[in-house]
């Protein structure tokens, strides 16, 4: 306690009693640990971008994973993420109004948007969980995940195929595709060399730690990580979102003089939908 | 607590006129669909690229590029950095984009090296 006093008094910065770069020590720090945490953000998709092109075709590609959307049938690739996306991007704007609220001293417009902002990051949460869960459960078809054995690709070059992800051509089960590419197409194994391929391997559905119907086990490692460690950030700031927004309805800041407390938890909202932006690009999109 | 002890108000606080406010939420609802538009524009590349006729890697430096376009404006508006000093600005750009470039450049070289043993040693 007694630090927070000198630190309001001015006195734990030196040189004058002036904060460095006119901003409170509260704003400074939270900007500082943005920094550090955007930096292991980059490094995880660092490691993502460096996996996914040394794995080139065996990696499966986002839009043909998730394809889900509430209460429709058939494919959207892309629509549900770029819908979370919309979300999240919602969330930040209702932040920086109640923001703007708070510099005008407006308790009402604070509490409005603050609310909002609440309802925007619950939501968000929601629909990761659901993604979470069609990713886990997997498709009603399923993959075959090959045993040991080799297959000679058209241009000669042979391939072991323990742990590949074959997946079927489509619901009658008549054809495989391997994740190797002739002429832009998958390679089809069908009749006895199929067959054999189905009883040596093994069919799996859905993903976890170390199976993946899609494809790459590490495209799921990757996948629980970086949007794990994503949602655990929007977690926690909504958290401290609500406690904020407990502390303004009980007009905390009315007395206090000032919503700095609103503009601190808005950067760190602010940069969860900053990261979100990146991983909807790398994870999703590219 | 600590802030009724002081008597002056606290001086780092922003406080702005109805005036001021009608400005800034103008400009937040600009930067919004600003936000929105380039997000649309991803996700249609992304569906209908094919039909565009255009090279996958075009795609992605596009994709790329609008990213940096977005997370410009998140940080620059809605995190309000644009607006503070400039040491403030250096503090959080500089060391970040050194070590991103550090990130990207080991990324690149680790991986020409990997694709390299691969082609020598299987």
């Amino acid at each position: 306690m007694s630090n927070a006093i000198s630190v309001d008094k001015k006195e734990a910065w030196g040189g004058g009693g002036k904060s460095p770069f006119g901003a409170s020590y509260g704003k400074l720090m939270m900007w500082f640990f943005l920094m550090s945490d955007a930096l292991s953000f980059t490094g995880f998709l660092a490691a993502y971008g460096f996996y996914r092109h040394y794995y080139g075709a065996l990696w499966p590609s986002a839009e043909n994973v998730f394809t889900h959307f509430p209460f429709m049938h058939g494919d959207h690739p892309l629509l549900y993420v770029a819908l979370m996306t919309f979300i999240l991007i919602m969330s930040s704007v209702t932040m920086v109004l109640a923001v703007e609220a708070g510099h005008r001293m407006n308790k009402k417009g604070v509490t409005l948007w603050m609310g909002l902002t609440l309802i925007g990051g619950a939501i968000f949460l929601g629909s990761q969980a659901w993604e979470w869960a069609h990713f886990i459960h997997g498709s009603e078809l399923g993959a075959i995940e090959l045993g040991r054995g080799s297959f000679t690709l058209p241009n000669g070059t042979v391939e072991l195929t323990k742990g590949i992800i074959a997946r079927w051509s489509d619901e009658s089960k008549q054809a495989l595709l391997l994740p190797w590419k002739e002429a832009g197409e998958y390679i089809q194994v069908t009749g006895a060399q199929m067959q054999e391929m189905v009883a040596n391997g093994h069919e799996i559905h859905g993903a976890n730690l170390t199976h993946n119907e899609y494809g790459h086990p590490l495209f799921g490692d990757f996948f629980f990580f970086i949007t794990g460690f994503h949602g655990t950030h929007v977690f926690s700031g909504v958290v401290l979102n609500f406690v904020v927004f407990v502390n303004i309805l009980m007009g905390t800041y009315e007395k206090r003089g000032h919503y700095e407390m609103v503009e601190k938890v808005g950067l760190y909202w602010h940069f969860v939908d900053l990261v979100w932006v990146f991983v909807f690009t790398f994870f999703y999109l590219v | 607590m600590s802030h009724s002890d002081d008597n002056k108000p606290y001086e780092y606080a922003v406080h702005h006129s109805e005036e001021e406010g009608k400005k800034a939420r103008k400009r937040i609802w600009l930067i919004f669909w600003v936000l929105l538009a380039i997000t649309t524009v991803e996700v249609m590349l992304g569906i209908f690229w094919k039909e565009i006729g255009i090279s996958w890697f075009l795609v992605k430096m596009t994709f790329i590029v609008l990213t940096i376009f977005k997370a410009f404006y998140i940080v620059a508006e809605y995190m309000h950095l644009k607006h503070e000093k400039t040491g403030l600005k250096n503090t959080i750009i500089v060391p970040f984009v050194l070590l991103a470039l550090y990130l990207i450049y080991h990324v690149i070289t680790e991986g020409q090296y990997s694709a390299d043993f691969d082609r020598f040693f299987y």
